[in-house]
Order: structure tokens, then sequence, then C-alpha cells
């Protein structure tokens, strides 16, 4: 099985607290630790264990600046074939729509039985697996978290929906899916992994090369600041050295019956 | 004119669900004058409860009933709704496991913007809309902007709206099933697997220690659970420790886990992202433990901890023990 597996480079959500810059333009970049989008890294991991079943090849590809490149090569250690990196300025200011056409055009020059999205990113949007699968006419199930191979022609997929049901569905290859996290268990990739990747070779494509004209990826949804809400009253933040705190809390606890 | 917009009202098994009365204020706040349409997909009785259920709510129900749609399969209803929905319509459809399915993929189609997720409405001019949505787990707020000139799709975060719980409305029902056209689809629902029961069910308990990404590795959940002993509670968990496999499934506490109605909720490490919060029922207090200050999760606490938990909960727990 052919399969593409689209990722994107992100802050890392364990490693940052985000901050906003005092003009309200962008969030603080400085600082922050990137990594694979988590989504996406359960994609690759399980585009990676359907290969190893039923042969074929994984090709991971981003749309994103220079530094995207080290989000390829950590899935390529991971034990993805290809990668292809998507750079031009004209797609650093689009939204998912320009970033689906971009996809699209990648898909089209391959020949995929199966796409792979994350469910979502660092944006929450959760809207570009979507997006490409309409943009393409083939079918499309969002927030998957299990995949099993029925034919050639058929998978069988598990949708996490609420109260952690599982919608069990059939659908007909070639398909788009967004995969959800713990479908499975990213496997670790050690520096020596990465090493092993470093001097392979990815191909960089700008729009020229996708066919797309940079009307064509302008933003219709346009970001306009980044803010932090006037806070409602919060929560009361308690004071003190850690003994202290302590002993205010417990007094808490056992006048709201949280002690028993 | 004014403008006609969409509210894709979800139902299970003809209850409406709660995001139903939600939308029509959504709709109000981007035109007040708006005529709002109540789109009710399904098939035979449990669609004509939820069409009269609808109809105390919206002036018009369309009603499109047809046999496979017994079960919601946003690949038969995306067509569908490209069939019926006129052009320029704004389509809000809730922001849930069927709305994420549904709504990118239908913006397309229609070719029109897509605005997911959003939990306000900033303002519209004319056919410009500016929305409010958040990025980061709801670390930050971010205003979008677009024009809704040829039409609109917007995801709503349930909960985000409040309900419309007048019933004052008495709707029309207009059955548009004929126009909604015969679609076939690659994709087929087969059956749904419901949820297994863990060892401990933290949807009965009066008090939870429950632990997010915060608590960093699996051996420190040992820290929660004597903290928990202490207490006479029980452990549960967000997302990431179930994706981790440090705990089972049932401990998850979120709309992809269970709902809880605790008397007493401390959260540890736990950022408070809005699929987490929307889990906790029954107004608790809820206690926050987190390094991080801006965590949303201290939004929702009654009391706050700003400490890190791995350090803190031994500390704690050794209190409850002494003064108890």
């Amino acid at each position: 099985m052919e399969i593409l597996v689209c990722v994107k480079r992100v802050p890392d959500p364990a490693e940052n607290e985000i901050e906003i810059k005092s003009d309200g333009s962008d969030i603080e970049r400085d600082d922050l630790v990137y990594s694979v989008n988590e989504w996406d890294n359960y994609a690759v991991e399980e585009a990676i264990q359907i290969k190893d079943k039923v042969g074929g090849s994984v090709t991971v590809v981003t749309v994103g600046d220079e530094e995207s490149d080290e989000v390829l090569r950590r899935e390529m250690a991971m034990g993805a074939d290809k990668g292809i990196h998507i750079n031009d300025e004209a797609l650093e200011e689009t939204d998912g729509l320009g970033v689906a056409k971009a996809l699209k055009a990648v898909v089209e020059k391959g020949n995929y039985d199966l796409i792979l999205t994350g469910a979502q990113a660092d944006d929450g949007a959760a809207q570009v697996g979507g997006m490409l699968a309409a943009l393409l006419d083939l079918p499309y199930a969002s927030l998957v978290n299990y995949i099993e191979i029925v034919d050639e022609n058929t998978l069988k997929i598990g949708r996490e929906i609420e109260g952690g049901n599982q919608e069990i569905n059939e659908i007909k290859l070639p398909c788009v899916l967004s995969i959800q996290t713990g479908i499975n268990e990213p496997r670790y990739v050690g520096i020596r992994g990465i090493r092993k990747v470093a001097g392979v070779e990815i191909p960089e494509m700008e729009l020229s090369d996708l066919g797309l004209s940079e009307d064509e990826v302008a933003p219709r949804v346009k970001r306009l600041d980044y803010f932090i809400p006037e806070m409602g009253e919060g929560a009361e933040i308690l004071e003190g050295d850690m003994e202290e705190i302590a002993e205010k809390l417990v007094e808490l606890l056992k006048a709201k019956g949280g002690i028993k | 004119m004014s403008r006609e917009i969409f509210a894709y009202i979800e139902h299970h098994d003809g209850v409406l669900d709660d995001s139903a009365l939600e939308l029509i204020n959504a709709a109000k706040k981007i035109d007040e004058s708006a005529n709002v349409v109540a789109l009710v997909f399904g098939s035979g009785d449990n669609l004509n409860k939820a069409c009269e259920e609808a109809a105390k709510t919206y002036n018009t129900v369309w009603k499109i009933d047809k046999p496979d749609l017994s079960y919601p399969n946003a690949e038969l209803i995306r067509p569908m709704l490209v069939n019926i929905l006129p052009k320029g319509s704004v389509c809000l459809v809730p922001h849930d496991t069927f709305g994420i399915d549904l709504a990118p993929g239908l913006s397309v189609k229609m070719d029109v913007p897509y605005i997911p997720d959003v939990v306000g409405i900033d303002k519209v001019e004319g056919d410009k809309i500016i929305a409010i949505r958040q990025e980061y787990s709801g670390q930050v707020h971010t205003h979008v902007e677009t024009d809704m000139a040829n039409g609109i799709v917007i995801t709503i975060r349930p909960g985000s709206f409040e309900p419309d719980e007048s019933k004052s409305a008495s709707g029309e029902i207009v059955d548009k099933s004929a126009d909604a056209g015969d679609v076939e689809a690659k994709r087929k629902f087969i059956e749904i697997k419901e949820a297994e029961a863990g060892e401990v069910d933290i949807t009965q308990a009066d008090i939870l220690v429950s632990v997010g990404r915060g608590i960093g590795e699996q051996e420190n959940i040992e820290l929660a659970e004597e903290l928990a002993e202490a207490l006479g509670g029980v452990v549960s968990c967000s997302r990431p420790v179930v994706d981790a496999k440090w705990l089972d499934h049932s401990r998850q506490v979120g709309t992809s886990g269970k709902t809880v109605k605790p008397k007493v909720y401390i959260a540890v490490g736990i950022s408070g992202a809005f699929q987490h919060v929307a889990g906790i029922k029954g107004n608790p207090f809820i206690v926050a433990i987190n390094t991080n200050p801006k965590a949303p999760i201290f939004q929702v606490a009654d009391v706050g901890v700003v400490e890190d938990c791995i350090e803190f909960l031994p500390v704690l727990t050794e209190k409850v023990k002494e003064m108890k």
C-alpha cells in the first residue's frame, strides 16, 4: 500500500507555556521547543505498521519553512521511506484550505492508496484532512482510532466518538483518514536514528512546482491577532510555602467534603 | 434582506443534543433578525420526534428522512446538504465528533469559507464576520475574519453559547427529503462499540484526584494514588495519560471519556482543555495544581496551587494524614 502522511512542525505542548507578543501579532516564538504535531506522529506510526503488514511505502509531506525539514527527518528515522517538503513564502500566511490545496497537488503527483493526517494540530481546527478529501473527491473519516485491512479496496475503521465509544465503518480505498491519538504506541526515535537519515535528500517544492498560484492559496480566513481574554474571577491562588499551602488546602477540602 | 442561517440539529434516537438549543443563540449573535432554519436528518419515528422537539425552538424545521440515515453518516449528509442549502447560506454545525467529520469538506463542496471551533462572535459588519477561536488547547484566543457574502460554514464549540430554553416557537416542519436527493457514500456505518467498563467507576466517585500530562511519568501516578487513598477518593485522568497507556481508558474524564459529577475534583498537572473540562459536571469544588499560572484550568478552578505537582503531592498527602 502506498501511504502519504501529512505532518506539521508545531510548538511542543509538553514543553512550552505559550505567551503572546505585546502587540498581539504572534505568539512569542523565540524560546519555543518545536516537535512534530502529536497527532501526526501517531499517523506516521500507523502508516509504518500497515506497511510492515502488507508492504508498500510511506511518504511524509509537510508544508512549512526551512526548519520543518527536521520533522520530516524525525519521521523518516521512525521508518517513513520518503519525505516531501513544500516550502514557499506565500504559504506562510495561508489558511487550512491553502494547506489542503498544496497537499492535493502533492497527492496528484503520486499514486497513493491511503492518505493520513493528524486529527488536529496546534490551532485545534481539525480541518485539513476533511478539506483535502473533499478537494480530491475521496471518502473521508475523522478521529480514526482503529484501522484493519479488509481487502485491497476496503478498510474497516473505528472513529472515536463521544463517551469513548467507537463508531465502526467500512471505507473504500483510496481514502483520507484523520488519526486520533492513542491509536497505537509511536516508536521511540533516538539520536542515532536521526543521524542515519541526516544525509538523505528531501525534495523541496514551491507553489510553482505544484502548479499553484499565490492567489489560489491566499487565505480566505485571516487570523487578526492573538489575545488573552479578560479573565473572569478564576481560581483563588493559595500563597505561601508548600507546607502552608497544603495546610490551607486541607482545611478547604475538609469544608467541602473532600476528605472521607 | 435578512440572512438565512441554518443550524444542524444533532439528535440521538429522537432526543435533541444540548447543542440544538445553543446554535440558535449563536445564529442570533450573527444576525438578530435572521430566519434560523433547523436542519434535521434521520429516519422514521425518531426523526419525527426530533423535528417536533426542534420546532419548539426554531420557526422553520427542514426534515430530511432517509432510511440509511438512522445513523448519521457525514459522508451521506454532506452531499445532501450541498443539494438543499441555498446559495449564500450561513451553516452552523456543532464542533463535536460529527461536526469535525462533516464540516470541513462541506465548506469545500459549497466553495465557502470555514471557521472551525468558534467560541464567540465578536462582530458582524455587512458581510464581514469576526469570530473568536482558541489555539494551543485554550492557552490563547484569536480573532479570525472572513467574508460571508457567498455563505459560510461555522462549527460552534458546545457550551460556548447559552441554550435557548424558552421553547417559544411553534415551527413549521418542511419535508425536504426529495430535494436532498439520493446519494451514495464510499463509507458505510457498521456499528457502535460501547466503551468497556473499567475496574473502577470514576462516575460514581465523590472525590477525584485527576492526573494530566504534568504528572511527567507513569511512576509518578503513585503520588496521586497515595493522595486519593488518604482522601478516600479515586484517581482519574485526562487524555494524554491514557494515550501514553499509563492508565486505562475507563479512568479518562472528558468528551471522549467519562462524564463525572464528584463533590471535589483535584486536577493535577492538567492544563484544562475544553474537551477535558466538558466532562466535569455537577459544579464540584475544583482544585488545580499546575506549574503554569496561565493554564486554562485555573479559570474553571475554585482554588489554585502554582507548584510542581510532583513536589507538592507528597506534602499535601502528609498534611491530609496529619490533619484529618
